[in-house]
């Protein structure tokens, strides 16, 4: 139990995905306008991140990785296998949503089909083999480092939402200072080292 | 001058994908600690590039249109494997230095987008060349990036101290912030470059990538833009009037 507190920590705050590995910092930068559409993208990226890393831990454990077949030599098609997994969740997702939970589909369907290229989800997939985490804790790994990419791009909205009438130097305005306040952002995140 | 020589200087000046497109920017904050790195990811891009763009080239006509991201995805993600191992037997210690951003060179969205936008409608020279100026124009970008952090941040350029020993190294501009901060002052540097160039009167380059338009997006397809407001909706016609022109 403490190990896994103690993944979820780490991969929430200390090495936050966006602020400290820079996955996922298209979205980030893209979609961080306001703080709804913010929290709508970081809400779709919990949940495809979850599910992603549960499945990706089940193939991984019974098919690529199993000493039975083919000797546990099948680790070479690791990042084939789980980038059209990936693709295909997605859209499985987005279907059974609309099917089966509407409200929940008309808040995070227009963010699901542009997860499959956000890099954090495949990032997760390979930490957690290379981690040697069991699927309970690349679950909670996943959950974790999904719920760091929800702080930090809802912080991020957030701020984005109070500069956006400030007088910032010509050359500086759009990209520039969204960069130089993700930096500020990483620099605060250095605090949370010490926790572990 | 010739389709082949055209497409290469399109790749390093015109639409730089590091400097102008702003495409793959995962890679481009995370492995720019020193210039090593940077060439080492940007040629790693470049080998992938240049591969799938002539096998997708090749197979245009086969790949029905409806499979055809499933497709390049697939293409795409052999070629990287191949990298993968010919690092980790050959270049070890750049293996471990690159680490996880090796196999996510999948998910660069240069690579999707050169398939979808130029490899999948044009003949399989010209897309070779394509992926050599695309894959140039990023290690450009990302050796200079890593030229500035490693030089503000350790003194050093490849390994070799530039820096006089009196000089106290920013450490900062070699951890995570610091790829932000350089990051956003060369944008800010070409935004005065097409300030300037926008008050001459001149045809200043629109800018397009995951920030600013779908127009060279990899999922632009499946987006169909529905994240983008009207002002990069705007900018986005902008950059389908200059292709078509």
């Amino acid at each position: 139990m403490q190990e896994l507190l103690l993944i979820a920590v780490g991969s929430a705050f200390v090495n936050n995905v966006v602020l400290s590995q820079f996955l996922g910092i298209c979205p980030f930068l893209g979609v961080s306008k306001n703080v709804k559409t913010a929290a709508g993208m970081g809400g779709a990226v919990v949940f495809v991140i979850t599910i992603a890393s549960f499945c990706t831990g089940l193939i991984y454990k019974y098919i690529l990785g199993n000493p039975n077949i083919m000797g546990g030599e099948l680790e070479y098609l690791n990042t084939i296998v789980f980038i059209l997994v990936i693709a295909a969740l997605v859209q499985f997702v987005e279907m059974f949503l609309k099917k089966a939970m509407p409200p929940l589909y008309n808040a995070l369907g227009v963010y699901l089909p542009l997860i499959t290229t956000n890099c954090a989800v495949l990032g997760v997939a390979l930490t957690n083999v290379e981690s040697g985490y069991g699927i309970l804790a690349g679950v909670v790994n996943g959950f974790a480092t999904a719920a760091g990419f929800l702080v930090s791009i809802v912080l991020m909205a957030g701020i984005r939402e109070k500069t956006e009438h400030n007088d910032v130097p010509e050359s500086f305005r759009g990209t520039p200072i969204v960069l130089v306040t993700a930096g500020l952002m990483a620099i605060a995140f250095f605090g949370f080292s010490g926790l572990i | 001058m010739n389709r082949c020589t055209e497409r290469i200087f399109n790749g390093l000046v015109k639409e730089n994908p590091t400097f102008v497109l702003m495409l793959g920017m995962c890679p481009t904050l995370a492995v720019t600690t020193s210039a090593i790195n940077g060439i080492g990811m940007g040629l790693s891009t470049t080998a992938v590039l240049v591969m799938s763009n002539m096998l997708i080239s090749m197979l245009r006509k086969i790949i029905p249109d409806s499979v055809r991201m499933p497709a390049f995805i697939v293409v795409v993600a052999s070629f990287v494997t191949i990298v993968d191992f010919l690092l980790e037997g050959f270049v070890p210690s750049l293996y471990s230095s690159l680490g996880l951003y090796i196999p996510l060179i999948v998910v660069n969205c240069i690579i999707l987008g050169r398939a979808e936008s130029y490899a999948s409608k044009n003949p399989v020279l010209p897309s070779i060349f394509d992926g050599i100026g695309m894959g140039l124009g990023f290690t450009v970008g990302l050796t200079s990036i890593g030229i500035v952090r490693e030089l503000i941040g350790a003194g050093q350029i490849f390994g070799i101290q530039i820096m006089p020993d009196s000089y106290v190294p920013f450490t900062i501009f070699i951890l995570a912030p610091g790829a932000f901060f350089v990051l956003a002052c060369l944008v800010a540097l070409q935004n005065k470059v097409k300030n300037n160039l926008a008050k001459k009167g001149k045809e200043v380059p629109a800018q397009a990538g995951c920030g600013a338009g779908c127009a060279s997006c990899a999922s632009k397809g499946i987006c169909g833009g529905h994240l983008a407001g009207p002002e990069t909706i705007s900018k986005t016609e902008n950059n389908n009037g200059q292709e078509g022109a």
